[in-house]
């Protein structure tokens, strides 16, 4: 290529550029008249996109989507202030909701809908925010290498009869961060950080990776027991892909504490923002996100549970068996987040 | 540089001073955002930290400096010196595939390389099966560590050192071989006494470069479970949700950058690299033969092998198989990706030409300080960049806001914060370094009087500029473009932060499936971003050789 063409080619290409970016700089986002709803999501596109695409067929409202790490977007947030576009905040964790609400980015929207349909425990006790979707973050067991019979509580992973046989990811997870929360809850924060020393000592490898990676060193012969959201197993089971059958059925979901608190819960959830412009809309959309096909579509394309009572659970959740949750009021998982980093920290769990 | 400095100049020369300085105080805004907070306490945490992590962050931190470092300087100078100086079979083949590990971001082949080599995946697997050990009972190298971290991150930022280095190899002109064989050097002594030392700054350039990359490294430290500073800074962020400590820790990581390029800058204080580019006669080159031709190809081979052909293979592998296509519109995934990354070249490496030779004219303590200050955003991690970007400019916001809606009673919106103006800024400030670097070093190689013999000539200095300058600094300007144009491409924190609604781009899209644990259907929004890339390297490094062999 001579000069003249590669010089043509960068006024073209330049040229081309400049009208894509004052394209999007004119952004309808504040039309408050016409049928637009604003969101910020934690939740990734691919698992709430086609919900939102739905929602736009049957009611006619455009919804404009940016997704993005939750603190990140709370911080986007927060700056914007007034000016924020933004009409919902979506998350995937209670204690990111909890923390949009101490930061005064959130404001209560009535809903006799949402309030009637979804249970008190999954909510926020001041109506900032709504669970959307459950998930157990529970034990899963090599068949053959561990005795049911041997699993009790969360709690008794600590045990030394665990050593070497565990494997969980970094405590810089939010899952994990949850987890330690709901146990210091029950449990208190000094016994707890006992609790973490102990099961530091029982891993088998140091943490690395994602809950799928957990459960594929499992059944790879790292460990003998992984910590994981349900979903994650669920995606495994009905994954088409040999290998993760393979990994899939050489695990089984054990329940644990099931005589006193009940399972880890956490729930994905949403919120209306302090100075939403589309308020009605917004709370449309929430109402259409616990509607019963919502609420269907999650457990189908995600594995998650329903917070709606008698919405259809999935089949392979269903398969899972039935348990017994834990219904701690999840604004505290919030609460206790920081006190669970730290001591995590002090434990020595990377 | 007294002939520069002439008079009549003046009002020409503090023109560009002026402007570079309003460039830099406007790139720095960002980074004085972050530094500001060092004034918020925030004592518990950083109480907490010393007491239980902050030893391992910051030995671990430089424990991966050191190994990258040591790893990008061992690929990227054999390797430039071998297909700048010898001739052997492929060497004009490598001369630009070499480049091509540049166009994979770190946290894919992080990605990839953990996909082939744990213990779940097919090359362990292979060995269980074939031998009958289980896990545990043979070594294998256990690529989510440290030494994992170093080796991934070593493979793709050494094409900055082979860049920059090969560069500067290849405008030592023949002169400088002849100085060699004068002096009774024999190659190697005019390798090690000679050419190595007069690209010395290069080299530097494209050291420095890596590692600012490695401290900002989230992606790749993170999915390893390696705890270093930057992921320190992450998890105060997310964990404790305090951003204000993020912040200063950041703000840390910044001093202890600063100070690293001001002891760099003290150890060659006065020496001067200007080559005689003006006697461009062309080197011979060494021929090679034999095994020492197999060696060279060999050495050429590993970073392309290692860094490029098994990751893209793999993806390749991924995305044909397995990968769940459906989810498409990727087309339009990468033209957006492509047309930032060309906006912000553009601006970047004008913005450090402004910078460059405003230093260069104007040598002055407060100048030179201002350019240094304004690299300093590629240290950062995009995250952190992000949020400096996004406090000035939302109080922007607030303030036109606020007028609009005094004078005109209209309601103006976010016409910055959320808009691509945010994110090509953010890029700006956080690749400004990469363009300065390359751009610095191709300046600082034509020799000042060159210029004034020029002006003596009676040239003035856009004559010069046009006639000297551009024709010499062609291939340096072309590379500061390529490098930002590929380092764009594969941001993803700053623009996972600041992008307006509905605006996806490649590595956005590739993220977003990986972090959800589903790495295979990553890996064709993974594989684009290398192709994207790619692109620009080929038709630039082309280019780059041509503009140098006058053809």
């Amino acid at each position: 290529m001579n000069r003249t063409a590669l010089g043509k080619l960068f006024v073209a290409v330049g040229a081309a550029a400049v009208v894509s970016v004052s394209a999007l700089l004119p952004t309808s986002v504040f039309a408050e008249e016409s049928g637009l709803v604003n969101v910020y999501s934690a939740r990734k596109e691919a698992l709430i996109k086609p919900l939102f695409d739905r929602f736009t067929q049957d009611t006619g409202i455009t919804v404009n989507l940016v997704t993005g790490k939750a603190d990140a977007l709370l911080k986007r947030l927060e700056v914007e202030g007034s000016a924020s576009p933004a009409d919902l905040f979506v998350t995937v964790d209670a204690g990111r909701l909890h923390r949009a609400k101490e930061a005064g980015v959130l404001q209560v929207a009535k809903s006799a809908v949402l309030e009637e349909l979804i249970p008190a425990n999954l909510k926020d006790r001041d109506g900032y925010w709504y669970g959307m979707t459950q998930r157990a973050r529970t034990i899963f067991y090599v068949k053959g290498k561990v005795d049911p019979a041997e699993l009790t509580t969360y709690e008794d992973l600590a045990d030394p009869k665990w050593k070497k046989r565990i494997c969980v990811r970094s405590s810089s997870n939010i899952y994990n961060q949850s987890l330690v929360a709901s146990m210091i809850d029950a449990n208190g924060v000094e016994a707890t950080e006992v609790w973490a020393k102990g099961l530091v000592a029982n891993f088998a490898k140091p943490p690395a990776g994602g809950d799928t990676d957990q459960l594929k060193a499992a059944a790879a012969g790292v460990c003998d027991i992984a910590i994981a959201n349900t979903y994650y197993f669920g995606r495994l089971l009905k994954s088409t892909d040999e290998e993760s059958q393979a990994v899939a059925s050489k695990l089984t979901a054990f329940w644990p504490n099931q005589t006193d608190r009940g399972v880890h819960m956490n729930v994905s959830g949403v919120g209306v923002t302090k100075h939403a412009r589309n308020l009605g809309n917004a709370v449309k959309l929430m109402e259409f996100m616990a509607s019963d096909e919502s609420q269907a579509w999650y457990g189908e394309e995600n594995n998650e549970y329903p917070v709606v009572s008698g919405a259809k659970v999935s089949d392979v959740l269903d398969g899972l068996g039935q348990f017994k949750a834990d219904d701690i009021d999840l604004s505290k998982l919030g609460e206790n987040n920081r006190a669970a980093v730290e001591l995590m920290d002090r434990a020595g769990w990377k | 540089m007294s002939v520069v400095k002439t008079s009549k100049r003046t009002n020409r020369i503090s023109g560009l001073s002026l402007s570079s300085l309003l460039i830099v105080l406007i790139l720095a805004l960002p980074i004085a955002v972050i530094i500001g907070f060092v004034f918020k306490g925030s004592v518990d945490v950083f109480s907490h930290l010393y007491d239980t992590v902050l030893i391992d962050y910051v030995t671990n931190s430089l424990l991966l400096m050191f190994g990258v470092g040591a790893g990008v300087l061992l690929l990227g100078i054999p390797t430039a010196w071998l297909t700048s100086v010898c001739d052997f079979p492929g060497r004009k083949i490598f001369a630009w595939a070499l480049l091509l590990p540049l166009a994979v971001p770190a946290y894919i082949i992080a990605y990839t390389y953990t996909g082939l080599l744990d213990y779940a995946g097919p090359v362990q697997v292979a060995i269980r099966e074939i031998t009958g050990l289980g896990y545990g009972e043979y070594w294998f190298f256990e690529i989510r560590s440290l030494p994992g971290a170093v080796v991934m991150l070593a493979l793709v930022l050494y094409p900055y050192v082979y860049l920059l280095s090969r560069a500067a190899f290849l405008e030592q002109s023949a002169s400088t071989l002849e100085v060699s064989r004068t002096l009774g050097y024999n190659q190697w002594q005019g390798l090690f006494k000679l050419a190595l030392p007069l690209a010395r700054p290069a080299i530097i350039a494209g050291l420095t470069l890596a590692l600012m990359e490695t401290l900002a490294d989230y992606g790749t430290v993170q999915y390893f479970g390696v705890s270093t500073f930057t992921t320190g800074i992450f998890r105060t962020f997310y964990g404790f949700g305090d951003s204000a400590a993020a912040a200063q820790l950041a703000a840390f990581l910044l001093g202890f950058v600063a100070l690293l390029v001001l002891v760099e800058k003290y150890s060659r204080r006065k020496a001067r690299y200007h080559s005689s580019a003006e006697y461009k006669a062309k080197a011979k080159l060494i021929p090679l033969a034999g095994w020492k031709a197999a060696m060279a190809y060999f050495i050429c081979l590993i970073p392309v092998l290692f860094g490029f052909l098994i990751p893209a293979i793999q993806l390749a592998y991924w995305s044909f198989t397995q990968a769940d296509l459906s989810d498409g519109a990727f087309a339009q995934l990468a033209w957006n990706s492509f047309y930032l990354a060309f906006l912000a070249a553009l601006i970047a490496v004008g913005f450090a030409l402004i910078l460059a030779y405003a230093k260069r004219l104007n040598p002055r303590k407060i100048v030179s300080f201002s350019v240094a200050t304004a690299g300093m955003g590629y240290a950062l991690p995009g995250t952190i960049i992000a949020v400096g970007v996004i406090i000035p400019f939302a109080w922007l916001d607030h303030q036109l806001i606020a007028l609009a809606s005094n004078w005109f009673g209209v309601d103006l919106g976010l016409i910055l914060s959320g808009t691509l103006v945010a994110l090509l800024f953010a890029y700006t400030v956080r690749f400004l370094a990469v363009s300065l670097g390359a751009v610095q070093s191709g300046l600082d190689k034509i020799k000042p009087s060159l210029d004034g013999a020029a002006r003596t000539l009676g040239s003035t200095p856009l004559q010069v500029l046009r006639q000297i300058h551009v024709p010499l600094m062609k291939s340096s300007v072309l590379t500061a473009l390529l490098i930002v144009f590929v380092d764009v491409l594969k941001e993803l924190p700053a623009t996972l932060i600041l992008r307006p609604f509905n605006f996806n781009t490649l590595a956005v899209r590739a993220f977003e499936l990986a972090s959800d644990e589903r790495l295979v259907d990553a890996a064709p929004a993974s594989l684009l971003i290398v192709v994207v890339g790619l692109l620009p390297v080929i038709l630039l490094s082309r280019s780059i050789a041509k503009g140098r062999t006058g053809s």
